[in-house]
């Protein structure tokens, strides 16, 4: 999938891949994509309930390389 | 969804104890809540400048996950409460936990509004110039101000 923007969340621990990811999308633009990558097997279900509550829209939810990786759209 | 608040109050001042509410209040900042946290009692050394004094005890913490079983008397002598204060310190860092200074530049950047609580400053004889900047000082009546409009309002 393509993305504008990436940020490598890979061994933080609850809560610095959601508090980042989210200062991470406030330099992006409304519908530009974030590629979020992290090892906190927290950030799962976090993520889903960071979309959820911010509107900004997860596109992708998976893992790679025993990573997970996350495309969020940008509200 | 936009437009929630919370409302923290912060009354602890051990290493273990200083977390939750840190970590609430800048999840909850990230996710556009608007937040607040009363520090009052203990909870005032979240405040502080510096904040390398800020310990936990295995002492009266039976819960506490210790390499080697240890038995009470031990927990007393001299020097334990150092000696598990830098293991869990070593340990947080390890596993990419943050640290209180990172989580509360976080809360700060992200606009939670700390207050702190005037009657314990003044209890404790603390000196203003020992907290950090950018911060309020006030009484019960100015965190129920703000706790009487929020949807979630904890006592950590």
């Amino acid at each position: 999938m393509n993305f504008d923007k990436e940020f490598d969340a890979s061994g933080l621990s609850c809560p610095l891949p959601i508090v980042k990811t989210k200062k991470s999308l406030s330099d992006m633009a409304s519908g530009q994509v974030l590629r979020v990558v992290a090892t906190d097997p927290g950030s799962v279900a976090d993520m889903a309930a960071f979309a959820e509550q911010t509107g900004n829209q997860l596109l992708e939810s998976g893992s790679e390389g025993g990573k997970y990786v996350f495309f969020l759209k940008k509200a | 969804m936009a437009g929630k608040k919370m409302a923290i109050i912060a009354t602890k001042g051990a290493l273990d104890m200083a977390y939750p509410p840190l970590i609430l209040a800048s999840t909850a900042a990230a996710l556009g809540w608007e937040v607040q946290v009363f520090f009052t009692f203990y909870g005032l050394q979240l405040l502080r400048k510096d904040l390398s004094g800020i310990a936990i005890s295995p002492l009266a913490n039976p819960a506490m996950p210790m390499p080697v079983p240890m038995p009470v008397v031990v927990s007393i002598l001299p020097g334990m409460e150092a000696m598990a204060t830098s293991m869990m310190k070593a340990k947080m860092k390890k596993k990419g936990v943050a640290s209180l200074e990172e989580l509360r530049s976080l809360c700060l950047e992200a606009e939670v509004k700390f207050i702190a609580c005037q009657m314990t400053v003044d209890l404790f004889e603390f000196d203003k110039s020992d907290f950090i900047d950018g911060i309020e000082y006030g009484g019960a009546a100015t965190f129920m101000k703000f706790a009487g409009e929020t949807d979630v309002c904890l006592f950590i």
